[in-house]
């Protein structure tokens, strides 16, 4: 069964994306008065500037993967509030199934097994529309789980990291995540099994501290926001104005920290070609 | 640099408001002759001890963790080795003083001590950045790791620190792939860690030297995700909210004890470890001692110290007929 045929894509990538609403758009990279379908029908890539709207953990899945070839595991792994978190009436877990329903998805971390260009692989999807794909006990949980599979079935990992950092609601739980799936990369690394990461718009916080940054092969997309302390904070703190560009992949890619930029629609034939050279022995 | 020995005494300026009426009353029996009305103001005193520090707030915790007399780092290692022999660098271009590492002696063993120096006078807490570390110091913080497993030293660290630096250069330099490298080589050092949290255990910056096989932690200290004023800043939008950040946030020690997050809560008497650093460092030396005890009979191993990180957290597994299953339908999101 094909995971999603072509024409429901265009519009599913249309909804599950950062545009405002309407039949044009204003870039936020170009500043210029775009035509919306042909953003969609880019990939969420603005045809005239090549900005990178953000994109839901499915709609990128569907860009990226063989078509058909995804197949969702440990969607059991589910979100607790053992903290009792309350902002105000709304619970955590309120919150949690509210963006269930609006992004579809289960959590900020989907994971499965897929074929990109015909090699089979552990791939792990963040989506910044949940909660800001930020993580808690479920995704750290997922991504572990996503490592084990891939140890077991000696496949490389691929993981498309997004997240505004830590899922405030779980306190110090959601802090242990960052030990948690970096012990995990570090099973990774002694069974010799290739972690490859895409860093996407954005990734910061604790997410970035972790497994994030922690990947054998690490890519990013044009423009994304890749830091620890986000820009504010350090606005904030240092009362001084950023200079352009910081925390850009660029500004990453210029200080070492970033193997190649890659361009959306380079992503699939660019994973495509490192897990045929990187087959685990 | 200036060591931290010149402590600053408790008084109006350096108390907390719910510290006063204590000061008060121990001012009035300093001045009040033996007697019964002296007699008195003791059990007053002690009537007041009691009701404050019985029933702290979690925001007054973090106040009294945060408290401009708490001891710091190097009130502990003073007081608790009998000799330090600090090693400077982390061998990539950089010193960062908010870091300080070396060779400790406690009780006839060599230990590699760790840990971050908030600094106790303005010029020193300058000089370290008031306990917040650079990349520099997290990679000094893994040479000591790695030397210590080369000379199969057990580890002590020391965590008291509001943040990992958020700067230019901090992030220039590589603030978040240097905090997951040192996560990923703590977890796996061959040889016993120990580490004790003193006062502030901010976040990510505190995580990245607190990995240990035993982790005690201070009655009054916190441990956080992020500093309670940032979160109420963020989910209620209001940094006046922070008092109820920081309950909600559950950022205590025996909190996170019930959390199975940390291992053990150091107990701190009489009105918190500033008012008696000497009691606080014997705290810390007794929990030593018996880590290192429980080291000869060979109870740590980095493979447990692994497999307890890889368990943390808190999940549910549901019946798979259960969870949403997220089909090719989608249905338009309505925008939060």
């Amino acid at each position: 069964m094909p995971f999603l045929n072509r024409r429901r894509f265009v519009s599913i990538v249309g909804r599950r994306s950062s545009l405002p609403d309407g039949l044009w758009m204003k870039c936020p990279g170009c500043k210029q008065a775009v035509y919306r379908a042909e953003v969609e029908q880019n990939q969420q890539v603005c045809p005239r500037c090549a900005y990178h709207h953000r994109i839901g953990a499915m709609a990128r899945i569907a860009i990226l993967v063989d078509e058909g070839s995804f197949e969702e595991r440990h969607q059991e792994v589910q979100t607790l509030d053992p903290l009792e978190f309350k902002v105000g009436e709304a619970t955590y877990l309120e919150k949690v199934e509210k963006a269930k329903s609006n992004a579809q998805l289960s959590e900020a971390l989907v994971v499965g097994y897929a074929r990109i260009e015909e090699s089979r692989t552990v791939l792990g999807v963040m989506d910044p529309f949940f909660m800001m794909a930020s993580m808690g006990s479920a995704v750290g949980e997922r991504f572990c789980r996503a490592a084990r599979d891939a140890i077991t079935e000696r496949l490389p990992l691929v993981v498309i990291a997004a997240s505004g950092g830590a899922r405030m609601q779980e306190g110090i739980l959601s802090l242990m995540q960052m030990a948690k799936t970096a012990e995990a990369v570090r099973r990774l690394n002694e069974a010799a099994i290739p972690y490859i990461t895409v860093l996407t718009d954005p990734t910061t916080g604790g997410v970035y501290a972790s497994f994030a940054a922690l990947g054998d092969i690490t890519l990013a997309e044009p423009g994304a926001l890749i830091g620890f302390a986000g820009p504010r904070l350090i606005e904030g703190a240092l009362k001084v104005k950023l200079p352009e560009g910081f925390q850009t992949a660029e500004y990453q890619y210029n200080n070492g920290f970033i193997d190649q930029i890659v361009k959306r629609s380079e992503l699939r034939p660019t994973l495509g070609k490192l897990l045929r050279y990187l087959r685990p022995q | 640099m200036a060591e931290s020995n010149e402590r600053g005494r408790l008084g109006l300026e350096t108390s907390l408001p719910f510290e006063r009426r204590i000061l008060e009353i121990e001012a009035l029996i300093e001045k009040t002759p033996e007697g019964d009305a002296r007699g008195e103001l003791i059990s007053e005193l002690e009537r007041e001890r009691e009701t404050v520090f019985q029933n702290l707030t979690a925001w007054q915790r973090v106040q009294l963790a945060r408290h401009a007399l708490r001891p710091r780092m190097l009130d502990y290692t003073r007081r608790i080795l009998e000799d330090f022999f600090e090693l400077h660098g982390d061998r990539l271009g950089g010193d960062d003083a908010a870091v300080i590492t070396g060779i400790g002696r406690f009780r006839g063993r060599t230990l590699m001590v760790v840990g971050q120096q908030k600094g106790v006078t303005t010029e020193e807490k300058v000089a370290r950045n008031f306990g917040m570390p650079h990349p520099e110091g997290y990679r000094k913080a893994l040479r000591a790791f790695r030397l210590a497993e080369r000379w199969r030293l057990p580890i002590v660290t020391f965590v008291d620190t509001p943040a990992a630096h958020p700067g230019i250069e901090a992030e220039a330099h590589g603030q978040g792939p240097t905090i997951a490298q040192n996560l990923l080589e703590m977890l796996g050092v061959k040889t016993p860690v120990f580490a004790v949290i003193l006062g502030e255990g901010g976040s990510g910056g505190a995580l990245a030297i607190a990995l240990g096989d035993w982790v005690a932690m201070f009655e009054h200290a916190i441990y956080v995700i992020c500093p309670p004023e940032r979160c109420a800043e963020i989910l209620w939008k209001d940094v006046e909210k922070k008092e109820l950040a920081a309950s909600a946030l559950r950022v205590t020690a025996r909190e996170l004890l019930a959390l199975n997050t940390i291992d053990a809560v150091l107990p701190e008497s009489g009105g918190g470890a500033h008012r008696n650093p000497e009691v606080a460092a014997q705290a810390v030396a007794e929990e030593l001692a018996w880590f290192l005890g429980e080291c000869d009979k060979g109870r740590w191993t980095s493979e447990q110290r692994r497999e307890k990180y890889q368990r943390m957290g808190v999940w549910s597994e549901m019946p798979s007929d259960e969870y949403r299953v997220p089909s090719s339908e989608f249905r338009v999101p309505s925008e939060e």
